[in-house]
């Protein structure tokens, strides 16, 4: 009986294991080979050498990516457009989530519905019509003094962001939430005279923080990662964010070694942001979170 | 009005630091105000979806009965059902179809099965687990687009998964052109795509795992039930909601199968990887023909709400 008891733990951990080196060896892989010359990733490729950061080893693949592609400019405007997304996200979002599951309001069970409707249109099949209307749509700027109007959104800022605030699996999520924070307290804090909004920001919200952390993760990663979008809406240099970067390497006599260091340049915030949050966000996710 | 509805929600609670006939007597002065706030606080986010989700998308229906295109002299006309007899007569279309379907049908089982495996093995805590499910979520939190890349990097003739390959088989495999070869250009793409987004679907699994109480499977340990006759009789119907959530997200996920086509093959060789959406963005977005694309997205959407119907019927609670 313990015996095989210790042989099934053997066997869990091989697997989890072999499970792990699937996961990782590609994004090893990618890390290596961005601070090795071209010549030495191919002859590096069939042994375990790959994955290995030994031989000519050098970050002149990076400087080689700053001479070539904008890439200081492209990752100050990600995380800019990424960090006022998440921001305006999570209060929007969570704010909704708060009056569909905590207040009285005629109508909530039909709004809800139609928020999650929403969950099952693909953004790729919006895409198009919504270029055609974000173009339609005025912006408005401060000039000195005066207030100026003009039309059409392509090629700003605002583009890249205002549409992706108001997000269906957020509500969902920070409402999943709410449902489990008892709404005594609401009732208390009514009964000691507060408004809703200072129950919202001061009651719910700040028991809902691993909500907030996985809606913060799951509104940053599609924002970092935009791809279709920006070339689509986004032209000039200056604005476009980091996928794009990924175009000035689509031609011959492309440098693997540079392709492989711009690739782990705008995806190395990214995993140090994940590890930095993951506890809270993988066990509010698992605990809460997510629930068919 | 709602206030009846209060007395069913709380059944018996009076609020705290009053009685209930005094609550009552607070609530209805402040019902109209309840009503205006709540709607204050719902409006932002209901605004926002209306003109970025529901807009475009009627937008986009309507744009497929029209001839028009995105930048065009012509006034903009009604043509009927002209774009839609155009698209099923398309090869390239049912081609498309083809190979989404192709996608959907190894993809769904085979990366929700994986994912699951994954969950059930970091379900419970160990030393290490940690570390576990953050390299198991690592591809997830890699970009779509830096994964096609770094893929077709690997996939070359004379790339790392062609070494890999001859290496643990001791040179029994041939390397292949994988991308460049029709026949295994999509088994390529379905590779690489269940690698990136299985640790997403094992987040889902993990979480109708934990939701399972500790006290079944005591029970079931009471009861000499072997592992294999707990996963079968606890775990597997209490998984019952998050399958249907994990089976629904997954084929519209693949469904939708985009970026890895775009950066990779652009629908290439010989149409053997073309999607529905990377023909609705390349008539759209390269051709300029919005009305078409147009078309294509409104197919496509009936095809998924189909389809997730079709889901939920069969996976509907049978009681």
């Amino acid at each position: 009986m313990k015996n095989a008891f210790r042989l099934n733990s053997i066997g869990a951990a091989a697997v989890r294991i072999l499970f792990a080196a699937v996961a990782a060896f590609p994004i090893v892989f990618m890390l290596v080979s961005s601070l090795k010359p071209d010549q030495q990733i191919f002859g590096d490729m069939s042994s375990v050498a790959a994955f290995l950061p030994i031989g000519n080893i050098s970050l002149d693949n990076y400087t080689a990516v700053f001479d070539r592609v904008p890439a200081a400019r492209f990752l100050i405007n990600s995380v800019g457009v990424s960090a006022v997304t998440v921001v305006l996200g999570i209060f929007v979002n969570s704010l909704c989530a708060f009056a569909l599951s905590r207040m009285q309001v005629r109508g909530k069970k039909v709004v809800f519905t139609a928020i999650l409707a929403t969950l099952i249109v693909p953004f790729q099949t919006l895409a198009l019509p919504l270029v055609w209307w974000v173009n339609q749509l005025p912006y408005f700027e401060l000039n000195g003094f005066s207030l100026e109007i003009s039309k059409g959104w392509l090629d700003t800022y605002q583009v890249q962001i205002i549409p992706f605030i108001a997000n269906a699996f957020s509500i969902y999520l920070y409402h999943q939430y709410f449902e489990s924070i008892p709404k005594e307290l609401d009732e208390a804090a009514r009964i000691d005279g507060a408004g809703w909004f200072k129950i919202y920001r001061q009651v719910v919200m700040p028991l809902a923080g691993p909500a907030t952390a996985t809606v913060a993760i799951l509104t940053f990663l599609p924002a970092w990662n935009s791809y279709l979008w920006p070339l689509m809406v986004v032209q000039s240099e200056e604005l476009r964010p980091v996928m794009i970067g990924i175009q000035y390497f689509f031609q011959l006599n492309v440098s693997w070694g540079e392709v492989m260091a711009y690739a782990s340049l705008i995806t190395v915030p990214v995993v140090v942001l994940f590890i930095a949050f993951q506890r809270s966000f993988i066990n509010s996710i698992a605990s809460s979170g997510v629930k068919g | 009005m709602t206030t009846t509805q209060l007395p069913s929600r709380r059944p018996a609670v009076p609020a705290p630091g009053g009685t209930t006939p005094a609550a009552a007597r607070r609530k209805r002065p402040r019902h109209l105000r309840e009503q205006l706030s709540g709607w204050g606080m719902i409006a932002p986010a209901a605004v926002l979806l209306l003109a970025f989700v529901f807009l475009p998308a009627i937008l986009g229906f309507g744009l497929a009965f029209t001839n028009a295109r995105l930048i065009s002299p012509r006034p903009v006309e009604f043509v009927g059902m002209d774009n839609f007899a155009r698209l099923f007569t398309d090869p390239t279309f049912w081609r498309a179809l083809l190979n989404v379907s192709y996608f959907a049908v190894v993809v769904v089982p085979v990366q929700s099965g994986l994912a699951l495996a994954m969950a059930l093995l970091i379900n419970k805590k160990f030393r290490g687990v940690n570390f576990f499910r953050t390299v198991y979520f690592l591809p997830v939190v890699t970009s779509m687009v830096v994964v096609s890349l770094l893929w077709l990097f690997m996939y070359r003739k004379d790339g790392l998964i062609n070494e890999l390959l001859s290496t643990f088989s001791f040179g029994l495999i041939p390397g292949a052109d994988w991308l460049n070869d029709p026949a295994t250009a999509m088994p390529a793409i379905i590779a690489l795509s269940i690698w990136q987004a299985a640790g997403f679907h094992m987040i889902i699994w993990l979480a109708g795992l934990q939701s399972i109480s500790g006290e079944l499977y005591e029970a079931a340990q009471l009861d000499g039930a072997s592992r294999w006759h707990q996963f079968r009789y606890v775990t597997w119907p209490g998984l019952k909601h998050t399958r249907t959530l994990v089976l629904v997200t997954i084929t519209i996920q693949a469904l939708g199968l985009f970026d890895q086509v775009s950066v990779m093959t652009q629908g290439g060789p010989l149409d053997s990887t073309t999607t529905i959406i990377y023909e609705a963005v390349r008539s759209g977005f390269k051709q300029q023909e919005t009305s078409y694309a147009s078309a294509i997205s409104l197919v496509f959407f009936v095809l998924v709400l189909l389809i997730s119907a079709v889901q939920r019927y069969l996976t509907r609670e049978k009681d």
